[in-house]
């Protein structure tokens, strides 16, 4: 009989546990990391915990490659089939809140007080989107390099000066040892121009458009803070300190060959950067009049519009949002945590930690692009215009080409709701 | 004169074959490339691109590319939907379109040339113009499957199929062979009371053979390079076709010796369809015809 009793239990368990999962009314997602697996392993872990965590609510996810994502998602709107949650890359959040895609968030406000402003996504003061973690980008160098070369080390309370950024150009340059004195990571193309170059350009007083009305870019992106910006970019390339042109593996393992005195490049690669060296220093951006300017705003999680449970949708959100969950994306792929809390959890962002720079750099740094539904057109008219500048176009005519274009869509668009 | 002319004829095959030659390794030399990549680990790949050793099996060389590509996307999925996709969609198209063809050229009916001028007109809209109409349309219509009657053909094979069964320019290449067969074999075939569908099934098909194979090709080469379409019908992993899964490759930091293998694997099925068809080409140029 015990065998028997043993098999009967069992099958009482499983029906009993079968019953819950049948109860639980399914949630569907969307997200950007197929062909990312150590992402999608940490996002099917916190799926798991999530749907055992409670008997309401079960999350189904569906994985997209990140290049075929954004189309996948408009024409999910347009066919009426988005699911309930989808995440979204930070900056074209207002495109899609100003679409009619996604719908304001009702998540738990005391889980964001603290957060960074960068994973919060706003659009016309509602929060459509919260993110688990910022990236930023610092100037990746040396402390040897910066002794050897007689520099001064730069701080977040002291950054370089546009003056002292070209002394150390300069010094790199003359000293012969490297092939550039700076990687600006130009093998790397779309959302990288505007994400980490429109920085310099706010950082020198202009912008991509005018953010006191967003109706315009004229003053901003050929004004003379942008006339200036784009003559010290050109000069960049054609004065030898950066290719215009360059060879991915050079990205990837330039700065570890010692191709290069200093390397703009993000969070993500730092682990990378002090393997290869024990005096890895990741500094501010420089300060080219207008106070050291960064990127900031990573992916985010958002519910659609056409959801018919956000209540269930925002009971994951808020689950999300917990702090171990913001340190296990940290730990498992190197980004900042949303919270100075959930960074110090974590070995590499907590205070004293090899990389809590960065979660600094974020905080006091970080500068969302341009808040406007017209973004995504915007940074490919950007990215185009930057590619001319570098590759020898003239510099006044590729901004005032680039400020009419911008223009001539935010009217097509009547004024994307501003 | 003889020796001169003996000269010449030489020369001209030398030069005839060196510019083949030349034709030949412009065409080839971009799968050798890819093949002999998909061997290499990245950092060599990108040292070995710039110089010869890029078409050479030399250096670290194994197939670590080939099983990471494995792991990374269901390769097996993807290929095997293309070549379901792209095959069914071959088979029923040249059906179709032969049968409208046939029909636009020996059958009199009123009305033909205007409705083969609408369709020659289709030719000149690019797909991305019509391709949100399509999305907004397919999304709503009715099928009967196994589950009775469902609305909306977003994921599933279907979809990427039957919007592309039937197109103006596999039936104006029909039209414009059938054009080309001679008259009287048709008229001879109605004389002795052929049926048209006799007359389709068993005269004019058979003499068909390169045009069956040219239009197979040309709808191949579109169905297995299809990206925007499924990028936009189909969420589901299960229904993803090729193209759609070379994105999985493209990460911040791309993994080119596994974009390689990749691509290696997926231009398989396009080799083997297209020697298929170069074969059966000739040999239905060889068999078929009406000489005199």
């Amino acid at each position: 009989m015990k065998p028997f009793n043993t098999f009967a239990g069992a099958l009482l368990a499983s029906a009993f546990f079968a019953g819950a999962a049948l109860a639980q009314t399914e949630l569907t997602m969307w997200y950007h990391g197929a062909g990312n697996d150590n992402e999608m392993k940490l996002v099917n872990e916190m799926l798991d915990e999530f749907n055992a965590s409670q008997s309401d609510w079960k999350v189904v996810i569906t994985a997209f490659p990140q290049g075929a994502y954004n189309d996948s998602v408009v024409a999910g709107a347009l066919a009426g089939t988005l699911p309930d949650i989808i995440d979204i890359d930070g900056p074209i959040l207002p495109n899609w809140a100003w679409a009619g895609y996604i719908q304001p968030l009702a998540i738990d406000e005391t889980l964001i007080k603290d957060y960074l402003p960068g994973p919060k996504g706003v659009w016309d003061g509602k929060l459509y989107g919260i993110g688990m973690w910022d990236a930023a980008v610092s100037l990746v160098t040396r402390q040897s390099y910066l002794d050897e070369l007689k520099l001064r080390t730069p701080t977040l309370d002291q950054p370089w000066t546009a003056e002292e950024f070209q002394g150390a150009l300069d010094a790199a340059k003359n000293s012969g040892k490297f092939e550039y004195a700076l990687d600006l990571g130009m093998a790397w193309t779309g959302e990288w121009y505007p994400y980490a170059f429109s920085p310099f350009l706010q950082s020198f007083g202009g912008d991509m458009v005018d953010r006191s009305t967003y109706k315009t870019a004229e003053g901003a992106l050929n004004g003379d803070a942008a006339l200036a910006f784009g003559n010290w970019w050109q000069g960049l390339f054609k004065n030898g300190y950066a290719q215009a042109t360059q060879d991915p593996a050079d990205r990837d393992g330039g700065f570890a060959a010692g191709k290069y005195a200093f390397s703009w490049n993000g969070n993500w690669a730092a682990l990378g950067a002090l393997a290869a060296f024990d005096d890895v220093l990741f500094l501010p951006a420089p300060d080219f009049g207008n106070g050291s300017k960064i990127g900031a705003a990573s992916w985010q999680l958002s519910i659609s519009a056409t959801s018919k449970h956000p209540d269930g949708a925002n009971a994951f959100i808020n689950f999300a949002l917990r702090p171990e969950n913001l340190a296990r994306f940290s730990k498992g792929l190197g980004l900042i945590p949303a919270t100075a809390a959930a960074a110090e959890m974590t070995d590499n962002y907590k205070a004293g930690g090899p990389l809590a720079v960065f979660y600094d750099l974020s905080s006091r740094q970080g500068l969302l692009r341009p808040v406007t539904p017209g973004y995504p057109v915007m940074a490919k008219v950007f990215e185009k215009a930057l590619a001319d500048i570098a590759n020898g176009a003239d510099v006044a005519a590729t901004l005032d080409a680039a400020t009419d274009e911008i223009n001539a869509d935010i009217e097509k668009n009547g004024g994307y709701g501003h | 004169m003889a020796l001169i002319s003996a000269d010449n004829r030489g020369l001209r095959l030398a030069t005839r074959y060196a510019v083949l030659g030349l034709i030949a390794v412009i065409f080839i030399f971009p799968l050798i490339f890819m093949v002999m990549s998909s061997l290499k680990p990245d950092q060599q790949l990108l040292e070995d691109s710039g110089n010869l050793r890029a078409f050479l099996p030399v250096g670290d060389i194994s197939l670590n590319n080939y099983t990471a590509a494995f792991q990374r996307a269901p390769v097996a999925t993807f290929v095997f939907n293309s070549v379901l996709v792209t095959g069914v969609t071959v088979l029923l198209s040249l059906l179709i379109c032969s049968a409208a063809g046939f029909a636009f050229v020996f059958v009199n009916w009123k009305g033909r040339g205007v409705l083969l001028s609408i369709l020659l007109a289709t030719l000149i809209l690019p797909f991305e113009t019509i391709a949100i109409p399509m999305l907004l349309m397919v999304a709503h219509l009715p099928w009967i499957g196994t589950e009775g009657i469902t609305w909306g053909w977003l994921n599933s094979y279907h979809v990427q199929i039957i919007p592309f069964v039937a197109d103006g320019l596999t039936v104006f290449l029909f039209v414009q062979y059938f054009k080309d067969l001679p008259g009287e074999l048709i008229e001879a075939a109605r004389v002795e009371g052929a049926s048209w569908g006799q007359i389709y099934r068993r005269i004019v098909m058979p003499l068909s053979g390169p045009i069956l194979a040219t239009a197979a090709i040309l709808k191949f080469l579109v169905m297995y390079n299809q990206y925007l379409w499924p990028l936009m019908v189909v969420q589901e992993e299960g229904y993803r076709p090729v193209m759609v899964g070379l994105q999985y490759f493209f990460q911040l930091n791309v993994a080119w010796g596994e974009v390689m293998a990749y691509l290696s694997l997926i231009t398989v099925p396009v080799l083997a369809f297209y020697l298929y068809l170069q074969k059966a080409f000739i040999a239905s140029i060889a068999s078929t015809g009406v000489k005199g």
